[in-house]
């Protein structure tokens, strides 16, 4: 008899609340009990709330137990969970869980699914294929096919991954570049290191893939050091990759020579920002570059490259697997395909949901959500990371996309929502926008590394009472000259945040208290 | 013999230096390296990377300045960072962070008695918030009551 299948994520969300322990308690029972199991650990559906999530595949079919913890084992196994006996933690099909079967999974449709480090789990649900169609219509077609299915960077500039990859493509250089940018600083957001910890084969794919487009044959992939658990299995997914000639030289007899590095980034979230990674890449400061040059043009070491998300370069497989015009059938406007959002902070049920563009921010946070994990109502929702706005709730019926947001002020940014409740004092979450810039500005232009120093001082003032009306002129005068003359994203969109409060919150100064850790 | 007193060994740091070709290029790579093996970056490590990989000294001392990771003080033996970003803002990291500092009886980015506590901006666990980080491992949903059972747990092994 076959051993029975249990899978117990090994992903960052679900360890952080005692997976681990669950998988050891989930062996030594079997062990105990003489029943024969195979433990997998998959990636996690996203379902994060319900974490830990076992499952037992029972005639093909997989039962989920949530928030499974080490003191349930033993009456699980009493139950007679390994045939799907009944119990307080079980769920159900996972394939019947709501959250999870209303998604619009393109990019995400093997995590969870899938034993992440396995080559085999990975072809057998369609891995490889959309490399193994690149290498027969020929690069120019894939790019093509990028461009057809209106992909934009999903690391939150938004700009189409089809241009970027053509300028690379149509650069003369003797050595060309991909790197993948996985140093997911904004506060909110998981997607890339789900992805990576669930389905790293499939960003493995997406970079062999761009460099086959571009004509690139080495490829960095610069992940944050706050990630140690997804930088042990991405490493472990290159080896595999390279073990089956899937990465090296010749790769599967197509001619086409490709290999990885992996880098870690050091606690900076300015090298989040393309420019500042590339000199990071290169060893130095993580200090923003002029441009032009674009990094397309002149990018790592000098030489023409591609700067693309994980979730971006994750999303290609399929595109080219199943055709640029299937992606552009999802969404909305300009804003073609999905966005893998992710529901943080002050919410119920907190995770990943991969949607076509253009639900609305309530949909996504009261039927996927489920509300505020407090109980209390959403006061506001701060979409796309530190440097996003604050939406308040009277807008929460905007669509997510790209447009509707830039409408309201907003951005959607890398697809982080992060909510808060009515007990939120927002002057503070102003207060926060600007200390954060202090803290990681990389100090190369003034309006940046001054400019939020001295926001903070404006807003202290402004809490306290002090002029209160002459500051918040002041305040907003700051906002333009960091909005007009910074060099990049950091001090150029600090004062989104900070004007939102201004514009929906502003009662929010004359209650506020100084900030916490003072 | 060369150690020193402060646990820093060259011929080690050549080791690590050599196994990533001395390229300059793999300069924040090999800090990583070093701050496993040595638990800070010394003044000394400094000089010698400084030479081994043919840099300036100030060039290494700014790449060491720059980047949060790179302690030049000897840390605790158990590291603690609580994320401080704004998922976990919205689930009460603030108070979480005072209630460390008390019962720690440590500010942040200071060390005292073995720990050393240090605010952190996102763990990417915020569907998990508040989040922290004790000796490289991430935790989700602490609340006081779980803090204090983590930091109960840490013991004295490593």
């Amino acid at each position: 008899m076959a051993h029975t299948r249990v899978y117990v994520p090994r992903e960052t969300s679900a360890v952080s609340v005692g997976a681990d322990d669950v998988a050891i308690a989930i062996a030594r029972q079997s062990k105990e009990k003489g029943t024969e199991i195979e433990l997998i650990r998959n990636g996690s559906w996203g379902a994060t709330w319900l974490e830990p999530l076992v499952e037992v595949e029972v005639d093909g079919q997989r039962i989920a137990y949530g928030n499974v913890t080490p003191a349930d084992i033993e009456s699980l196994f009493d139950s007679d969970f390994l045939a799907g006996g009944a119990h307080e933690r079980r769920l159900g099909p996972t394939q019947e869980i709501e959250y999870l079967i209303t998604q619009d999974r393109w990019t995400f449709f093997r995590v969870g699914l899938i034993d992440p480090l396995s080559v085999d789990s990975y072809t057998d649900h369609n891995g490889f294929k959309g490399l193994q169609k690149a290498f027969e219509i020929g690069s120019e077609a894939v790019v093509d096919a990028v461009h057809e299915s209106g992909l934009r960077g999903r690391g939150g500039a938004g700009f189409p991954t089809g241009i970027k990859w053509r300028t690379v493509a149509d650069t003369d250089a003797d050595q060309k570049y991909i790197t993948c940018n996985a140093d997911e600083g904004d506060s909110g957001t998981f997607s890339d290191r789900m992805l990576m910890e669930g389905d790293p084969m499939c960003l493995i794919e997406g970079m062999i893939i761009a460099g086959f487009a571009v004509g690139a044959s080495k490829g960095y992939v610069y992940l944050r050091a706050e990630y140690p658990l997804t930088h042990r299995i991405f490493l472990k997914a290159v080896e595999l990759a390279r073990d089956t000639g899937w990465l090296g030289k010749n790769i599967k007899d197509s001619g086409f020579d490709f290999d990885i590095e992996v880098h870690l980034g050091a606690g900076s979230y300015i090298c989040g920002e393309e420019t500042a990674m590339l000199e990071s890449l290169e060893g130095k400061k993580g200090i923003v570059r002029y441009r032009p040059p674009l990094p397309a043009i002149e990018g790592l070491f000098g030489k023409p490259t591609v700067v693309n998300n994980v979730i971006t370069l994750a999303s290609v497989p399929n595109i080219i697997n199943l055709g640029g015009e299937r992606y552009a059938g999802f969404g909305q406007n300009r804003s073609k395909g999905t966005l893998a959002f992710q529901l943080a902070g002050n919410i119920k049920r907190g995770g990943l949901v991969e949607k076509a563009f253009g639900i609305s921010l309530r949909e996504m946070i009261e039927e996927y959500g489920g509300g505020t994990a407090s109980g209390r109502p959403v006061k506001a929702v701060q979409v796309g990371g530190p440097l996003g706005a604050y939406v308040p709730a009277e807008q929460l019926d905007t669509p997510l996309d790209y447009e509707a947001f830039l409408d309201i002020g907003a951005m959607l940014g890398h697809g982080g929502i992060v909510v808060f409740d009515d007990l939120t004092n927002m002057a503070q979450q102003a207060r926060f926008a600007m200390e954060f810039c202090a803290i990681e500005s990389c100090g190369k232009c003034t309006p940046c590394r001054i400019g939020s120093v001295r926001g903070v001082e404006v807003i202290d003032k402004m809490i306290a009472g002090e002029d209160r009306d002459e500051n918040y002129e002041l305040l907003v005068d700051l906002c333009d000259t960091m909005e007009d003359a910074s060099l990049c994203a950091m001090g150029g969109m600090t004062p989104y945040p900070v004007r939102s409060v201004l514009k929906y919150f502003a009662e929010d100064f004359a209650s506020g208290t100084r900030g916490a850790d003072e | 013999m060369s150690m020193t007193s402060n646990g820093y060994d060259s011929s080690v740091a050549s080791e690590i230096i050599a196994s990533f070709d001395a390229k300059p290029e793999l300069l924040i790579q090999i800090l990583h390296q070093f701050l496993e093996r040595f638990t800070y970056i010394s003044k000394d490590a400094i000089r010698q990377l400084a030479s081994e990989l043919n840099l300036s000294r100030a060039e290494v001392h700014g790449v060491v300045s720059f980047y949060h990771d790179f302690r030049t003080e000897p840390p605790g033996k158990h590291i603690v960072k609580i994320c401080e970003a704004e998922a976990c803002q919205a689930m009460g990291s603030r108070q979480l962070s005072e209630h460390a500092q008390s019962t720690l009886g440590v500010d942040m980015h200071q060390t005292k008695d073995d720990v050393t506590l240090e605010p952190v901006y996102c763990l990417g666990n915020c569907a998990c918030s508040p989040a922290v980080m004790i000796d490289g491992h991430t935790y989700g949903r602490v609340d006081a009551k779980r803090f204090d059972e983590l930091i109960g747990s840490m013991g004295g092994e490593k």
